[in-house]
C-alpha cells in the first residue's frame, strides 16, 4: 500500500511537470501580459516605462528561459509575485486555499448527507411514490444550472429574507480565534454551500438508486434471504455494503469535480476562495497566480484519483494494491 | 415409509406478464420424506426453478401469485408473513444455489457468511459459532478450515465456493434442502466431487432434499425419486430405478433418448420436435406434450390429463403413453412458426 | 497429407508486475501441443475450464497469437504468416461459437449475418448473394423467409444453425466448433449434433470439436485429445480413451461422468474414491522434475499417453 502511494506520487511528478509546461505556454500565448493588465488605459504610464518594467520582470525573455526560472523558484516554494496584488503568490493563496477547502468540504458533506439517504430510499422502495418523488427532485437538480440556482438562493435567502450574508467568508469585525468567529464562518458558508450541495447530489442519488436496484436481484441477496436474514438486515448487511462501495470509491473524483464547481459559487457569493481569485487573475492577466492555481488544482485532481484507488482497495477485498 | 418432511399440495405459481397472470408452475403436488432425494428434472422453461423459488419464498411478491400449500413442520409456508417465514428459512429449510461464483457476498469473509444463519436461528456464543463453522467446513471437505474461515470468496475456486454454499445451507441442521442445479456451473470432476459430497452429507444429516436439475446423469447418480416436469406440470413421477428402466411418458422417453451417453452409440440422437411452449401461449386444457408428438393420434390423449398411478409409486400424466412410439424417420422440425 | 498439423503449439500470456510493469512470468495457456487432423474426421479436444482447449482452437484460427510452434494447414504454416497471407488461407477454416445468443449480432438480420463472410472474401452481385444465402438457409433447415428475421426471433437450436450456416458459406474444409452445444438443452443439443454429422458428410467437413462434455465428445468424435494444464495427457480413438484410459487424469475425468444407470451409482462412487486416493499418492509421478507434464508416448498406433519414458 505504502509502495503504491509512493509510486503514484512519483508518477505525479512528470504529470505535474507536463501540466505546468502546457499551462505556462498557453498563458504566454494569450494576448497581453501582467504589465498590460496592470497599466492598460493608465495615461500616466508611458510605453517606455512599461517596456522598462517588462525588462525588469524578465517578461521579454524567451518563454523557456522564463519557464526555467519559474520552475527553479517553484520547487523552492516560491511561486512568484502577483503583479496585481503586489505580494508573493504563496501568501496570497494561503488564505484562499483554506477557504476553498472549507467550502468544498462543506458542499461534499452536505451533498452526501442528502444524496445517500435519498439514493437508498429510492433504491429500496423503487417504483413507489417515494422513489418517484426523489427521482423528480433529482432531475430538477440535474437540469438546473448552478449559476441560476445560486443566484436564486442568494436573492431569496440573502436579500429578501436576509437570513444569511451575501458575500465574504467571515465577519472581519469579530476577533479571530473565538467561537463567535467560527459561527460567523459557518454562517457565511451556509448559502454557497447549500447551493452547491443541493445540485451536486445528482450523480450520487442516481448511481446509488440504480446500483441498489441491480444488487437487489443478485444471487448473493437471494442467498441472504434463504438464510432467513430479516429484510432490514438484508439491506444493511448485504445490499448497501455492495452499493455504497462505488460511492466511496468515487469520493476522490468527487473532490476534483468540486474544484470546478467552486469557481461559480465563489464568484456568485463573492466568497474569497481560489475560484474567485482565479477569475480575477485571468481578467487581470496575472499569470503567476493563474499558473499557481492551475497547478494546485491539477495536484488536487491527481491526489483525488489516488485517494479513490486507496479507498477502494481499503474497502473492497477483491482489490489489493501491492 | 419414512416420515414426511415437506408436502406440496397443488402449488400454482403465476407471474404477472403485462397485466395478466400466467402459471409457470401449474398445480404441482409432491411429498418429500426424511432422508430422501427427490429430483425434479426438465428443460429450461419447464418451471422447475420457479418451483424451487416458490417453496422458499424468493419470488418477487409484487409480480407473483402463489396458490396451494407448501407444508413444512405443520406450517403452510405460503400463508406465512415474511417475518415468520424468516424463522424457517435458513433453519429448517436450506437452499443451495446454482452458481457459486455469484451466490456468495463478495465483501464478506467465508466465516461470516456461514455464521450468518446462526445469528438468527441459534443462540450461540461467538466462539461456539466459529467452532461450528470449522466443523461445517470439515464436513464439506475443506481441509484448511481456519484459513478459509478468514478468506473472501474471490480467493477460492468454484468447487470450493460451492462447498461453502453447501456449508451455509447446512449451518442450522435443516430438515429440508432445496438444491437448484447445484453442479451445473462446475467442471465435470468438481461436479462428481460435489455429487459425492452431497450423497455423503445426506446420509449424515437425514434431511430431505429436492434436487432441481436438467441433467439426467445427475438424477441417476443422486435421486431416490424423480419427478419429470414439462410445461409447469409433473408428467411422470417414479423411483429412480423404475424411471430409468421403464420410462413411460413420451417426454421422459424422448429426453432419455436424446442424451449422447453410454447408452447411445454413434447412431442418431432423438430430437424432440418443436419448442417448449411459452407460458402465455400454452394450451392448458389438453396434453401439453401433444404438439411435440404429432404422429401420435389425437385420440390417444385425454382431456385435462391427470396423473395415473400405473404401478405403485409410478405416476404418468395422460393416457398417450400407452400408444407412444418413436417415429420411424426423423421428421424435419423447422416448419413451425417462430415467435 | 493431414489437413491440419499442429506442432509444438505454444500460447503464452505475459504476467506483468513490479514497478515498471515488466513481464515477470508467463501464463502457459497452451504449452507444446501436437496433433493432426485427417480430412473428414472429427477430432475432439476435451478438458476442464482453463486447460487451454479453447485457446488452442483460437490460436489455430489466429484469434490468439501463437508464441511458438507451427500450425500447418494444408502444409502451410499459419502461425508465422502475416495478416494478408493468412486471410487467403483462413477462409477454409471457420469457427462456431458456444453461445448462439451472443455470437450473432442482434441488430443484423439473418441475411446480413450469413452473407458477411461472403462479403469479406468474394465480390458478388446482391442477387447472387441472395441466392447463395437462400440455398444455404434451406440447407440448414430453416424456411426461406427467415432470412429477413433477426436472431432473437429464433430458438436456441435455430440460432446455432444460423451460426453454422454462416460458417459454411465459404465452403470451408475445417470447422472449429468451440462448445457448440454447451448452452443448449439436451433435446436441442441432440438436434444440433445430428445436424452437424449430417452436414459433415454432405460438405466433406473436418471438425475440431472443443468441449468439456465427455458424453458429447464421445458421441461425435472419432479421435480425442485430453488436455490438462495446457498440455495433452492422452490421445486416442474414442474407444481407446473411454474404455482403456491410461493417464490418471483421464481416468479421473472418465470416472466423473455421471453414471446413467442408477443401480450402479455406488460402484461409480467407489471407483471415484479409488481414483482420488491414487490421485493423492501418484499425482507427482505424472510430472517431470520441473512440474511439467511428459510428452505423449505411443502405446498403440492410435493411442498415446503422457507418461515417463518406459511407462509408469
Amino acid at each position: 500500500m505504502v509502495k503504491f502511494i509512493f509510486r503514484r506520487l512519483l508518477v505525479m511528478i512528470p504529470q505535474l511537470f507536463l501540466l505546468s509546461l502546457i499551462i505556462f505556454v498557453l498563458a504566454k500565448q494569450m494576448p497581453g501580459d501582467a504589465v498590460t493588465g496592470a497599466f492598460m488605459g493608465n495615461p500616466n504610464v508611458t510605453p517606455e516605462q512599461v517596456e522598462k518594467i517588462r525588462e525588469q520582470y524578465g517578461l521579454n525573455d524567451p518563454w523557456y528561459v522564463q519557464y526555467g526560472a519559474w520552475v527553479g523558484k517553484a520547487v523552492k516554494g516560491d511561486l512568484g509575485q502577483s503583479y496585481t496584488h503586489k505580494q508573493p503568490v504563496t501568501s496570497l493563496l494561503a488564505g484562499r486555499v483554506a477557504n476553498t477547502i472549507t467550502l468544498s468540504l462543506f458542499v461534499l458533506i452536505v451533498s452526501y448527507a442528502v444524496a445517500i439517504p435519498l439514493g437508498i430510499l429510492a433504491g429500496r422502495w423503487s417504483d413507489t411514490w417515494v422513489d418517484k418523488l426523489i427521482v423528480t427532485y433529482n432531475y430538477f437538480s440535474f437540469a438546473t444550472p448552478l449559476f441560476v440556482f445560486a443566484l436564486l438562493m442568494l436573492f431569496v435567502f440573502g436579500f429578501i429574507l436576509g437570513w444569511f450574508p451575501t458575500g465574504g467568508s467571515v465577519d472581519i469585525r469579530i476577533e479571530s480565534g473565538t467561537f463567535a468567529q467560527f459561527m460567523s464562518k459557518l454562517h457565511h458558508l451556509v448559502l454557497p454551500g447549500l447551493s452547491g450541495a443541493l445540485l451536486a447530489t445528482f450523480g450520487t442519488i442516481q448511481y446509488l438508486r440504480n446500483d441498489i436496484i441491480d444488487t437487489k436481484l443478485k444471487d448473493f441477496v437471494k442467498t441472504a434471504r434463504s438464510k432467513g436474514v430479516p429484510e432490514g438486515k438484508v439491506y444493511t448487511r448485504h445490499i448497501l455494503r455492495n452499493s455504497l462501495l462505488p460511492i466511496a470509491a468515487f469520493l476522490g473524483y468527487e473532490i476534483t469535480g468540486l474544484i470546478g464547481g467552486s469557481i461559480f459559487l465563489e464568484v456568485i457569493f463573492s466568497y474569497p476562495g481560489l475560484g474567485q481569485l482565479f477569475i480575477q487573475s485571468i481578467t487581470g492577466r496575472d499569470f503567476t497566480v493563474v499558473t499557481a492555481i492551475v497547478m494546485i488544482s491539477g495536484a488536487a485532481v491527481i491526489v483525488g484519483t489516488m485517494l479513490s484507488d486507496v479507498i477502494l482497495s481499503a474497502i473492497d477485498p477483491r482489490i489489493r494494491i501491492e | 415409509m419414512a416420515e414426511t418432511v415437506l408436502e406440496i399440495e397443488n402449488l400454482r405459481t403465476s407471474f404477472n406478464i403485462k397485466g395478466n397472470y400466467y402459471a409457470a408452475v401449474d398445480g404441482v403436488s409432491l411429498t418429500v420424506h426424511k432422508n430422501e432425494v427427490v429430483a425434479i428434472v426438465g428443460e429450461s422453461g419447464c418451471g422447475k426453478s420457479a418451483l424451487a423459488l416458490s417453496i422458499i419464498g424468493l419470488h418477487n411478491a409484487k409480480t407473483t401469485k402463489l396458490e396451494g400449500q407448501v407444508n413444512l413442520k405443520g406450517q403452510n409456508l405460503l400463508s406465512l408473513p415474511v417475518e415468520k417465514l424468516n424463522k424457517i428459512r435458513g433453519k429448517d429449510l436450506g437452499m443451495i444455489f446454482q452458481d457459486p461464483m455469484t451466490a456468495l457476498n463478495p465483501l464478506a469473509t467465508v466465516g461470516r457468511q456461514i455464521e450468518e444463519p446462526m445469528d438468527y436461528h441459534m443462540k450461540l456464543s461467538k466462539s461456539a459459532k466459529k467452532k461450528r463453522v470449522l466443523e461445517l467446513l470439515e464436513q464439506v471437505g475443506i481441509k484448511n478450515g481456519p484459513r478459509v474461515y478468514k478468506q473472501y470468496p474471490h480467493e477460492l475456486s468454484g468447487g470450493m465456493r460451492q462447498r461453502i454454499v453447501i456449508a451455509i445451507s447446512l449451518a442450522c441442521n435443516p430438515v429440508m434442502l432445496i438444491a437448484d442445479e447445484p453442479t451445473t456451473a462446475l467442471d465435470v470432476t468438481i461436479q462428481a466431487q460435489i455429487m459425492d459430497l452431497m450423497k455423503e452429507l445426506q446420509r449424515i444429516t437425514d434431511s430431505g432434499i429436492i434436487l432441481i436439475t436438467h441433467d439426467l446423469g445427475v438424477v441417476a447418480e443422486m435421486a431416490d425419486r424423480v419427478a419429470v416436469m414439462y410445461a409447469g406440470e409433473f408428467v411422470e413421477i417414479a423411483d429412480v430405478n423404475t424411471l430409468f428402466a421403464n420410462p413411460l411418458h413420451p417426454y421422459t422417453r424422448s429426453l432419455l433418448s436424446s442424451i449422447p451417453s453410454n447408452m447411445t452409440d454413434k447412431e442418431e440422437l432423438h430430437v424432440i420436435e418443436g419448442i417448449v411452449p411459452s407460458i402465455q401461449k400454452l394450451d392448458r386444457g389438453g396434453c401439453r406434450f401433444a404438439p411435440r408428438i404429432p404422429w401420435i393420434s389425437e385420440d390417444a390423449h385425454e382431456d385435462n390429463p391427470m396423473l395415473h398411478e400405473v404401478e405403485p409409486g409410478h405416476f404418468v400424466r395422460c393416457t398417450c403413453y400407452k400408444d407412444f412410439h418413436f417415429p420411424e424417420e426423423r421428421v424435419e422440425d423447422e416448419n413451425y412458426v417462430t415467435t | 497429407m493431414s489437413l491440419l498439423n499442429v506442432k509444438d503449439l505454444q500460447v503464452h500470456f505475459p504476467i506483468r508486475g513490479g514497478f515498471f510493469r515488466r513481464v515477470v512470468d508467463q501464463v502457459r495457456a497452451v504449452d507444446g501441443v501436437n496433433f493432426e487432423l485427417e480430412p473428414g474426421e472429427t477430432y475432439g479436444l476435451v478438458g476442464e475450464s482453463g486447460c487451454g482447449k479453447t485457446t488452442t482452437g483460437r490460436a489455430i484460427i489466429g484469434l490468439n497469437k501463437a508464441t511458438g510452434g507451427e500450425v500447418l494447414f494444408n502444409g502451410e504454416n499459419l502461425a508465422t504468416m502475416n495478416g494478408h497471407d493468412r486471410k487467403k488461407h483462413i477462409r477454409d477454416i471457420q469457427m462456431i461459437f458456444q453461445d448462439p445468443y451472443s455470437s450473432l449480432n442482434g441488430r443484423k438480420n439473418v441475411l446480413n449475418i450469413i452473407a458477411e463472410p461472403l462479403r469479406n472474401f468474394e465480390r458478388l452481385s446482391p442477387k447472387e448473394e441472395l441466392t447463395r444465402v437462400q440455398n444455404m438457409i434451406e440447407r440448414v433447415g430453416l424456411s426461406p423467409e427467415s432470412i429477413y428475421k433477426y436472431p432473437h426471433q429464433f430458438s436456441g437450436g435455430q440460432r446455432q444453425r444460423i451460426g453454422i450456416a454462416r460458417a459454411l458459406m465459404l465452403n470451408p474444409k475445417l470447422i472449429i466448433a468451440d462448445e457448440p452445444v454447451s448452452a443448449l438443452d439436451v433435446s436441442v443439443q441432440a438436434q444440433v449434433l445430428n445436424f452437424m454429422r449430417e452436414i459433415q458428410k454432405d460438405f466433406g467437413l473436418t471438425y475440431l470439436f472443443i468441449s468439456h462434455d465427455l458424453g458429447v465428445i464421445k458421441h461425435i468424435c472419432d479421435r480425442i485429445g485430453i488436455m490438462y494444464k495446457g498440455r495433452f495427457v492422452e490421445e486416442g480413438t474414442a474407444e481407446d480413451v473411454y474404455t482403456n484410459p491410461q493417464h490418471l487424469y483421464t481416468k479421473r475425468l472418465i470416472a466423473a461422468i455421471p453414471e446413467m444407470d442408477p443401480v450402479k451409482r455406488f460402484e461409480k462412487m467407489e471407483l471415484r474414491e479409488q481414483i482420488n486416493v491414487a490421485y493423492r499418492t501418484e499425482y507427482d509421478s505424472y510430472f517431470d522434475k520441473d512440474g511439467r507434464m511428459f510428452d505423449l508416448k505411443p502405446l498403440t498406433p492410435t493411442h498415446s499417453v503422457a507418461v515417463h519414458q518406459g511407462g509408469m
